[in-house]
């Protein structure tokens, strides 16, 4: 990093380069303990399974990746990840809306408590979500009077992935109505319109992109999900199976060929949907909208 | 009506009372029945099986595993969130986007599939598997491979957070340090570490939530060795699975009182940057 070896014109270029990076010190160092920890810890493993896959005779690979077992496995988890998604747009915004707009005894605890999904645990929310909807637990009693099962169905797994994708939209709708602009309400009223017009075309236009975000983002979080779903979920194979699980059984026969297909087909789709949040955001960027 | 004309943005007090109704209740069935449910049913078989299920010596060296994990994986991924935010937010250079998507990938990639890779690299099939079997290294169903499924899982935390707050506070007041003769090394140390220093603490407090409590790619790598590979979360699931209810709600108990410490932490730490101005 010195420079005290090379030519004159090496280090005037060196320097020259700096100077377009930025005045501070540390960019080597910096930057090569990144590349050099995201190599080994992220990209060889990643690069692991394209290489392994590359291994599997496509027919084999094929045959994998669309047994009917596979299928199954993936209606039931994007199902069931898509209704928790959906659930929580809903209620989502209301949360977001209560938290920002209204003020009422425990709203900070309120607020905090939101993130819950995040610091808990998945083995421990799974297991108190089997236990609260099972049919002698507190929910799963009442709801099994009414002929609804719960817990061991696809009803269970949608219920873990509602659990676990909570906090999404409610994080990133909540700054974007905190920093909007009172005037835009105001003049709506003012021209004329009632409360819900305005709420339905000023307020909410505005805040959806943030809502579409919040939204693949529990998607996503949702599709590769495992501890949360598997205690709720009745594990059958054809019907109440995730993918994730699938992966688990397969690995737990030494089946790595069938495993890694799978897994293969687990990383497409969240780089789908990693694609889909950018275009969100360079979306978001564009249109000014916060 | 008077009061819609005093205030255009409120809604009718009915409205406002079902959103929030709607709100709290949607919350208490979703977050706070299932903790409420971890705490009754831990107590259930009475406080004696409570105290001997976090006593019993599995129990402890699992509790031993977790922390011992936790301890090495914290301070390390604090290092790189460090390294990269540095990187990303005080230097222009090509491919800048594409190294911040490339730090937030672990948190794209299931847990089952992070937990595979590492099985797919050193399992008995794996690229390094057997040559390092042959040295007597072992990574699979051992604390190296709890430890590297750890790594990925939680590598993203710190630099998530210290990205977007590093980007903020600009670098004018480093460049000043410099000028006026500090090294690069006591610039780091006694400007920038103090400017950053809550939304570091925000970082390392969701590393530490989530390397306690990462299940997924842990059990993966681990085996279930009982007394020796086995961590916290996975206990649970052992306990659970042999219909232990009591002991397993009992020892996760313990890892909902370190969610709810986190919370309440993460809720502190917050309240300080939005006072400095940031976030």
């Amino acid at each position: 990093m010195h420079g005290t070896w090379g030519s004159e014109s090496a280090r005037r270029s060196r320097s020259r380069r700096r100077a377009e990076r930025g005045p501070l010190p540390g960019f080597g160092l910096a930057m090569g303990t990144t590349l050099l920890y995201l190599g080994l810890l992220v990209l060889l493993p990643l690069a692991t399974v394209v290489l392994k896959s590359a291994e599997i005779p496509p027919e084999r690979l094929l045959e994998v990746v669309a047994s009917p077992r596979a299928l199954a496995s993936y209606r039931l988890t994007f199902g069931a990840a898509l209704a928790g998604a959906a659930v929580n747009l809903v209620f989502g915004l209301i949360v977001a809306w209560v938290l920002v707009r209204y003020r009422f005894p425990g709203r900070r605890l309120v607020d905090a408590l939101v993130d819950l999904p995040f610091a808990l645990p998945t083995a421990v929310a799974g297991i108190a979500l089997a236990a609260v909807y099972a049919e002698n637990g507190w929910l799963g009693a009442p709801l099994a009077a009414l002929g609804l099962k719960v817990a061991y169905t696809p009803l269970g797994v949608g219920v873990a992935l509602t659990f676990i994708g909570l906090p999404f939209v409610v994080r990133s709708v909540q700054p974007v109505l905190a920093d909007l602009d009172p005037v835009l309400e105001e003049a709506a009223a003012t021209l004329g319109g009632s409360r819900l017009q305005t709420l339905a075309r000023v307020v909410l236009p505005e805040i959806l992109p943030a809502a579409a975000t919040g939204f693949v983002l529990a998607l996503a979080r949702a599709l590769g999900e495992y501890g949360s779903v598997i205690f709720i979920a009745g594990n059958l194979p054809m019907e109440s199976e995730i993918t994730a699980l699938l992966i688990m059984v397969q690995l737990e026969q030494y089946d790595y060929a069938a495993a890694t297909g799978i897994a293969l087909v687990f990383l497409i789709a969240s780089f789908s949907l990693l694609l889909l949040l950018n275009g969100i955001a360079r979306l978001r960027r564009s249109g000014g909208a916060a | 009506m008077s009061a819609r004309f005093a205030d255009p943005r409120g809604e009718p007090a009915w409205l406002r009372a079902l959103l929030i109704a709607a709100a709290l209740g949607f919350l208490a069935l979703f977050l706070v029945v299932p903790v409420a449910a971890v705490f009754v049913q831990a107590f259930s078989k009475g406080v004696a099986t409570y105290l001997a299920a976090i006593r019993e010596p599995m129990a402890l060296s699992a509790v031993k595993l977790t922390l011992l994990v936790a301890a090495i994986a914290v301070p390390v991924n604090t290092l790189f969130g460090l390294a990269a935010a540095w990187a990303v937010t005080r230097f222009r250079f090509r491919g800048r986007n594409l190294l911040v998507t490339l730090i937030d990938l672990p948190f794209s990639v299931s847990p089952v599939v992070s937990g595979m890779l590492f099985v797919l690299l050193f399992g008995a099939q794996g690229l390094l598997g057997p040559w390092l079997a042959e040295r007597g290294v072992r990574v699979l169903f051992a604390l190296p491979g709890i430890l590297l499924a750890t790594l990925f899982v939680t590598a993203p935390f710190v630099a998530r957070q210290l990205i977007p707050l590093m980007e903020s506070q600009g670098a004018a007041e480093e460049e000043a340090a410099l000028s006026l003769g500090a090294s690069g090394l006591q610039t780091f140390a006694w400007v920038t570490l103090p400017k950053i220093g809550w939304g570091l603490l925000y970082g390392v407090v969701l590393t530490t939530a989530r390397a306690m409590g990462e299940f997924g790619a842990v059990s993966v790598v681990s085996g279930h060795i009982r007394g020796r590979t086995n961590t916290v979360p996975l206990h649970v699931e052992i306990l659970y699975n042999e219909y232990q209810f009591a002991a397993a709600f009992a020892v996760a108990s313990l890892l909902t009182l370190t969610a709810l410490a986190t919370l309440a932490a993460q809720a502190l730490l917050a309240r300080r940057l939005a006072r400095r101005g940031v976030r």
